[in-house]
């Protein structure tokens, strides 16, 4: 499995635990939402590093208000197809005020890798055969957007218009 | 019209890069046609029964002459010489090599157009009402909301993986003439009694297996708020809408199931969290699009051209032409000209590459080098000056495309059926042909007045049956091709769903069926009564009784 961080192909530094797993001190775990309702205490005051995967059937809501305990969260693409966790990411980045790793995980090829790369996603758990360099390419397919979203580009009307600002300052 | 600028073209170029990248990834057979399957689709490309149909995108149906005869060239150069143009204002080719669809859209880009996004589970093609900027019951100019509103689906981060197509039409007139009510979103541009502008906003109507008429979920959306309100539909759609089942994934099920109560909620409860988002493009942007649309140099005409008026008086047939096929336009002086592009003899929809480029030629002596696509597969020159009547008329009699026939009869929306589709059960166009031949005495077809009759070979009812006035339904049986019929249904202000007369008919049957119905009518038409008023006052008894009591 390849990971790609920033732009590069990285190590993955993370252990994603099942839910009987046993958790060590001082390591890097991805724990699912069962575990991090049920055990919720516990890991909050352990010396691990945290990460939460959700998979698509789990609207990030339910842990707007624990994002603050987070270095990671995963989104799971459970299908090409399925573009719940698009909207999730925003929600993660834009509303709930998540400044952590935001990787993609299951389903993730090529193709949508420059629309999760705008939504927020900085790392990517490419699928089983995906090209690793031309998925570094997509993450910039295109120089130019129409909309604004989570990512640095300026959507087209603020480049054609210099003195673009807010329409309601402040 | 619009012109791309440079971000514009950057954009399409980009995206002919990706595209030509991800044709040959399938080719060399690095991905598989199941994971093809999807990045074609948001390209308009399906797999057809004999070879690959390309759909290629005309925004809210607006196309220049140099557009069209790109268009003429294509066909031309990568089909048989034809095109074929859609309910939504699109165009397809169903000849198309795959090897070759990279370069037809490097060709395309160079006229400003493309293929983006026209299939697959994505914002579709924004239509409009055809008469945009010409009609005379117009509120609101729709193309630059329209403009605007394309961009922003434009490769959209977030909506590019639905759960299923979704299609917006807007109009800014009180006539509906781009079926908004049977879209996932319709817009209305309309007029608070403070004189502000806004939109009413219509949800969750569509075709295909379960046909729904959509719901007002605003009666009044402020302008400014337009791009944000879309924004929350599309994301409650995107996390609520059905992801298990294809035939329950469009937004008319989660309506329908939720109750267009809840499913507001969900909408406006999104729509106040995102109150800080900016996604206003901002005055000079706004204006930047408005001044593209702005009214061609019109000359100062007499209201009536005496030419004309003389001409029709002499020949026949340029007097039913105009009286049929030519409309009142916002402009003293000038014309608004509908090209049915649906002779007796023909299929409905399709146009070779000569009449393309025909047309391409009268739009620009005759009507500021534009056109318009309807949704009832026609074509439309928007800017005619009466003087120049006569001559376009000439020029369409030498193209076949004169046929005085705009909402009658043989005006009829049929999808490609069988003969090219495979979702199809049913052949369609057959049925259309059968139908000219029988109808085929202009005089006749005039008598019968007003009527959208809609063909679908399949369920999936691309050839709106359910909203025609009189629909048709080709459905298989044991191997075999039935008919069913449909009565009393419209896509325009006054929508409905028609409903099932009775048992289907026989492919040998059908035509039948259809004279019998139109003699109910006309035996008991009133005076000035169409059709679809006749049928509404009396109900389909008689209806019934003419189609089953001799059986």
């Amino acid at each position: 499995m390849t990971l790609i961080k920033d732009g590069n192909v990285v190590e993955n530094s993370w252990r994603t635990v099942d839910d009987n797993d046993e958790i060590y001190d001082v390591e890097a775990v991805i724990v699912s939402l069962n575990r991090w309702q049920n055990e919720k205490e516990a890991l909050s005051v352990s010396n691990c590093s945290l990460g939460i995967c959700l998979n698509s059937d789990q609207h990030p809501a339910v842990i707007a208000s624990d994002v603050g305990h987070f270095y990671l969260i995963a989104l799971e693409f459970s299908a090409l197809a399925d573009g719940r966790s698009f909207s999730y990411a925003r929600f993660l980045r834009e509303r709930y005020g998540f400044k952590g790793e935001l990787r993609a995980v299951g389903e993730v090829t090529q193709d949508q890798l420059f629309f999760m790369g705008r939504c927020g996603f900085d790392s990517f758990e490419l699928s089983e055969g995906t090209n690793v360099e031309k998925s570094i390419g997509a993450l910039t397919s295109f120089s130019v957007a129409y909309q604004p979203a989570v990512d640095n580009l300026k959507p087209a009307y603020r480049l054609r218009h210099e003195s673009w600002q807010l329409p309601f300052p402040g | 019209m619009y012109e791309y600028d440079q971000t514009d073209h950057t954009l399409t170029r980009e995206r002919v890069i990706e595209y030509r990248d991800q044709v040959s990834r399938r080719l060399e057979g690095k991905i598989s046609e199941e994971d093809f399957r999807p990045l074609r689709l948001k390209n308009g490309l399906y797999a057809q029964m004999h070879a690959y149909m390309l759909r290629v995108a005309i925004p809210y149906g607006v196309i220049s002459s140099d557009q069209l005869r790109m268009l003429a060239h294509i066909g031309q150069k990568y089909d048989k010489g034809y095109g074929h143009f859609t309910t939504r204002q699109n165009l397809q080719y169903n000849w198309i090599n795959l090897e070759d669809t990279p370069e037809i859209l490097k060709e395309l880009s160079s006229v400003e157009m493309s293929a983006i996004q026209t299939s697959g589970n994505v914002n579709r093609n924004i239509t409009s009402d055809p008469y945009a900027g010409v009609a005379p019951d117009e509120v609101l100019d729709p193309r630059p909301i329209a403009e605007i509103i394309r961009q922003f689906l434009t490769l959209h981060p977030e909506f590019s993986w639905l759960p299923r197509k979704f299609k917006i039409a807007v109009t800014g007139a009180d006539e509906d003439r781009a079926a908004i009510k049977v879209h996932d979103i319709g817009l209305k541009i309309i007029k608070s009694e403070a004189g502000e502008i806004g939109f009413e906003v219509l949800v969750g109507g569509g075709l295909g297996r379960s046909p729904f008429i959509a719901k007002t979920i605003r009666g009044f959306l402020p302008k400014e708020d337009v791009i944000r309100y879309i924004q929350a539909i599309l994301r409650v759609y995107n996390i609520e809408g059905r992801r298990d089942n294809i035939y329950k994934a469009r937004i008319k099920i989660l309506v329908h199931q939720l109750g267009i109560k809840s499913f507001a909620k969900l909408v406006e409860d999104e729509f106040k969290a995102s109150k800080d988002d900016i996604l206003l493009v901002g005055r000079e942007e706004e204006e930047r699009i408005s001044a593209f649309f702005a009214s061609p140099d019109y000359v100062k005409l007499p209201i009536d051209y005496i030419g004309v008026v003389e001409a029709s008086t002499n020949d026949n047939a340029f007097a039913e032409w105009l009286e049929r096929n030519v409309t009142t336009h916002k402009q003293a002086g000038y014309a608004i000209v509908n090209v049915p592009l649906k002779p007796l003899d023909g299929v409905p929809g399709d146009i070779t590459s000569d009449q393309m480029d025909a047309i391409a030629r009268l739009a620009e002596k005759y009507s500021f080098s534009e056109i318009r696509a309807t949704h009832r597969q026609n074509l439309v020159l928007p800017d005619v000056a009466k003087r120049d009547l006569i001559s376009v008329w000439q020029g369409l009699c030498g193209i076949n495309l004169a046929t005085a026939n705009l909402d009658r009869i043989s005006d009829i929306i049929c999808c490609p059926g069988m003969d090219y589709c495979s979702l199809a059960t049913t052949r369609s166009i057959p049925i259309a042909q059968r139908l000219n031949e029988r109808f085929k005495h202009l005089d006749n077809i005039l008598n019968i007045g007003e009527i959208h009759l809609n063909i679908s070979g399949c369920i999936n009812a691309c050839g709106h049956h359910h909203v025609g006035h009189m629909g048709i339904l080709g459905v298989e049986k044991n191997g075999e091709e039935f008919y069913q019929v449909t009565l009393g249904g419209s896509s325009s202000r006054d929508a409905e769903i028609g409903k099932i007369i009775g048992p289907a008919f026989s492919s040998e049957e059908i035509v039948d069926a259809v004279e019998k119905l139109i003699g109910v009518y006309i035996s008991n038409r009133e005076v000035g009564e169409q059709y679809l008023d006749t049928y509404r006052r009396i109900g389909p008894i008689l209806f019934k009784e003419a189609l089953y009591d001799a059986h």
